[in-house]
């Protein structure tokens, strides 16, 4: 089966500004975008430059947008699809080349919410800390955040202002203060309750649209304000 | 071709990010400046992919005791394991997890709140007698939760990180590692690491098959790096087949699939491991069940005659599947468009874990004889390393457990080392040399005509050793691969690439990769062919039966320009003799 791949390219280094070109291949039934994008790279053109790696869907490293739409490249199939597909890098963040971003910032954001655990109370020497499996469940969809980038790249705040933390590092942020044996809200604040902070979500849930893992970041976010105002009364 | 060049000085150098790399990070940080290189970022390493869970023998669900344990690993390597060091992998299982846990990491949890554990193939109690939960768990996204969890610790304790970054070569002198050269590969230009202590930490290299569960960044560099410095490799011909990769792609259903009570069935809908072993059935090691369903493929009751079994979860019902194996469940729909809650899932198997790598001692240290001779300054755990824990055969969950145990225990041995080194010593000058000469020569291929496509010889290649280096060997395969390892090794010397840009050139970073799998699929395929025996993953059908007398050893292989030297090592024992394999 034949399919029309339209792809942006863009080389800062050596163009003047960016352009699409238009791949037509021999694709099969069971393929991915990533397998079509391999397909191009290794028999039609070794410049088509883009990150990979696990190929299903754990590494976070192929996230891009597929006719608009984030994605992650190797767990969407072409089958899926109909008519020309259109693949676009991940909007918002620096293009290094083609479907390849800068993600230094969105790392960096990371990094600002201190994204581990935080506890004054020693644990056991000889035993694991207890965790209720209750208060363990409270966790489930903010763990399993991959960092692929695709809800920070779709927000409008975040285009606006990357200085803004994004659902990514904010939902990572939550992951650690729903954890009951975290102590570290108040070690979080300066991040958290910054002008680049929970506030400035305007909960437009494009986060929550563009997760491939299905995770809710608004509804972190939402959470964190409540425990922000909970802790000022 | 001028090439940019940058230096950098760091106490300790550790080259990959994975749970090994990472763990070894966090203990020496805080103590002496610490970098991470890594070619992708840490989060995106491939022990994000370990599903099932993680061994120790806590004994929160059923009694249990690292001896059993200990037993248990030194069985499924059908015996060639060091058991010295599976000794120290069980023994510091239980601490190593606990500390995990005060890290905190999202483990599932008992109704007392401990960490819960599940079943596993090969491991049981009471000295390989009775079922046994001691797989500690994060849902099936263990791996996932201990790597995030490890990379957000490195950032606690400010660890440099070169992401994206793809070392070349290693910087040898006098017997000494004084650091790595490495690629920019976003940027491009060369980086020189002067380091008092190098770690490898670079993960496996299953990716020279052609079904396999191996990321695409899984191209054995770190063998590659001390192959080209005529260093050892041990054990080579080990790569575990796992039983449950997705038909025709090859990612895993994770073991804990058969841990939660899955069933194997063939197209006649029996339960096919009752034929193989029909005691622990499903729960046999991996290479057991894996040359069970090579089996019934071969003899046509694979489904509808094809290349595949079926692993059957619809029993288990849909709210332990969405709780307990998540993952598996979504994979199943995005991949086959299959909802494993009503319908078996066709699985086949796929090449999946490297037992062998470069020898270690029980400290991390590399021997570069692979026998006595430490290189001072240079350590390697994980999977690219065979201290050797796995032996002929991995268990399930011993290998996320042996990244963290020597990881960590590495990290803390090289800061003992880095504390005896005052000052950086002198480079030799030549440092640049390989890894210049090596990329210069490539780029300069970019856009001419009549060269080789990469694409080429990587296909060839991951055909062949599908065909030849598979479940079950033959004289003849292994013999014809070893000739064409050695073919594709002379044609890559006309490889071109298509790439000349010195920014974000993955048709470099891809076309060197390849040049590292042709290297060391030449040693597996060779001392596959030197091992007349069946043991653990390697199955001669041509020599029935493991042969303690002739090949109870390991073996060692050293490159020299296009030729191998083999060498053999014996088997530390400390505990079990060698004894008949039965499940």
């Amino acid at each position: 089966m034949q399919r029309t791949f339209r792809i942006f390219r863009f080389n800062p280094a050596e163009d003047q500004e960016p352009r699409y070109e238009t791949f037509t291949i021999e694709v099969q039934e069971s393929w991915t975008i990533l397998d079509a994008l391999n397909e191009i790279k290794w028999r039609h053109d070794g410049t088509l430059t883009y990150r990979r790696s696990c190929r299903h869907g754990i590494c976070g490293s192929c996230a891009m947008m597929i006719n608009g739409v984030n994605d992650l490249a190797c767990e969407k199939q072409v089958a899926q699809i109909r008519g020309t597909i259109t693949i676009e890098p991940l909007k918002s963040f620096p293009i290094v080349r083609d479907l390849l971003v800068d993600q230094e910032r969105f790392f960096e954001n990371l990094r600002l919410v201190k994204p581990w655990l935080i506890a004054r109370t020693p644990p056991p020497t000889d035993k694991e800390r207890l965790q209720s499996p209750e208060a363990r469940k409270l966790l489930d969809g903010t763990w399993q955040c991959i960092l692929c980038g695709a809800c920070t790249s779709s927000c409008p705040v975040f285009w606006d202002n990357d200085n803004f933390l994004g659902p990514a590092a904010l939902l990572k942020a939550f992951r650690y203060v729903a954890d009951s044996r975290d102590e570290g809200l108040d070690a979080r604040l300066e991040a958290l309750d910054s002008k680049y902070g929970v506030w400035r979500c305007h909960t437009v849930f494009n986060c929550v649209e563009a997760c491939p893992k299905a995770l809710n970041p608004t509804d972190g976010i939402v959470q964190l304000r409540r425990r922000l105002i909970s802790e000022k009364l | 071709m001028n090439l940019e060049v940058t230096y950098h000085k760091h106490d300790a150098l550790i080259i990959g990010s994975g749970i090994a790399g990472l763990y070894a990070a966090l203990k020496t940080s805080g103590e002496v400046d610490t970098a991470v290189l890594s070619k992708v970022y840490p989060t995106r390493s491939h022990s994000g992919a370990a599903q099932g869970g993680c061994a120790a023998s806590l004994g929160n669900r059923m009694e249990d005791r690292w001896e059993w344990h200990l037993y248990d690993t030194v069985r499924g390597s059908d015996f060639l394991g060091d058991q010295d060091a599976q000794e120290l992998l069980v023994r510091e299982a239980v601490p190593v997890m606990y500390e995990m846990e005060h890290l905190g990491v999202p483990f599932s949890r008992t109704p007392e709140g401990r960490i819960d554990q599940r079943a596993f193939g090969g491991h049981f109690g009471n000295f390989g007698k009775t079922p046994m939960l001691r797989a500690c768990f994060a849902a099936d996204r263990t791996g996932h939760a201990q790597l995030h969890l490890l990379y957000e610790q490195c950032l606690k304790h400010q660890v440099r990180f070169y992401n994206e970054f793809y070392a070349l070569s290693l910087i040898v002198k006098d017997g000494i590692c004084l650091g790595a050269v490495a690629w920019d590969m976003n940027r491009g230009g060369l980086h020189v690491f002067q380091a008092k202590a190098v770690m490898l930490a670079t993960g496996g290299y299953a990716r020279c098959w052609k079904i396999t569960s191996n990321a695409h960044a899984n191209t054995g560099d770190g063998l590659a790096l001390i192959m080209r410095q005529g260093l050892a490799l041990e054990d080579m011909e080990f790569v575990q087949f796992h039983p449950t990769g997705v038909w025709k792609h090859g990612m895993l259903v994770s073991e804990a699939a058969r841990g939660e009570g899955g069933h194997l069935t063939n197209d006649k809908g029996e339960r096919f491991m009752e034929n193989y072993a029909k005691e622990k059935m499903e729960l046999a090691p991996r290479d057991v069940v894996s040359r069970a369903e090579q089996t019934e493929i071969d003899e046509g009751r694979g489904i509808a005659g094809q290349d595949c079994v079926h692993i059957d979860l619809t029993h288990l019902g849909r709210e332990k599947i969405l709780e307990r194996l998540p993952q598996i469940h979504e994979m199943a729909q995005k991949f086959l468009g299959i909802n494993c809650i009503e319908k078996p899932i066709p699985i086949q198997p796929t090449a999946h874990y490297s037992m062998g790598g470069i020898p270690t001692t029980l400290d991390t240290e590399v021997l570069a004889d692979g026998k006595e001779e430490v290189l001072a300054g240079l350590y390697a755990s994980g999977e690219c390393a065979c201290v050797s824990v796995h032996g002929a055969n991995r268990l399930g969950t011993n290998s996320t457990l042996e990244c963290a145990v020597f990881g960590r225990h590495g990290g803390l041995r090289m800061l003992d080392y880095i504390r005896t080194c005052p000052s950086f010593e002198e480079l030799p000058g030549n440092e640049l040399d390989m890894a210049r000469e090596e990329v210069e020569h490539l780029l300069s291929t970019a856009g001419t005509k009549g060269g080789v496509r990469p694409v080429e010889l990587r296909e060839r290649l991951q055909e062949t050793m599908q065909k030849n280096v598979a479940v079950f060997r033959n004289q003849e395969g292994l013999a014809d691969q070893v000739k064409i390892c050695g073919e594709l090794r002379e044609q890559y010397r006309r490889v071109a690439i298509d790439d000349g840009a010195r920014v974000a050139n993955t048709d470099l970073i891809e076309t060197i990769e390849l040049g590292h799998m042709l290297d060391y699929s030449y040693m597996i395929a060779r001392c596959a062919l030197e091992r007349t025996e069946c043991r653990g993953a390697h199955w001669r059908t041509d020599h029935p039966g493991r042969n303690d007398k002739e090949w109870h050893k390991h073996t060692l292989a050293y490159l020299k320009g296009d030729e191998i030297r083999l060498d053999y090592k014996p088997v530390t024992i400390t505990r079990h003799q060698p004894e008949e394999r039965k499940y």
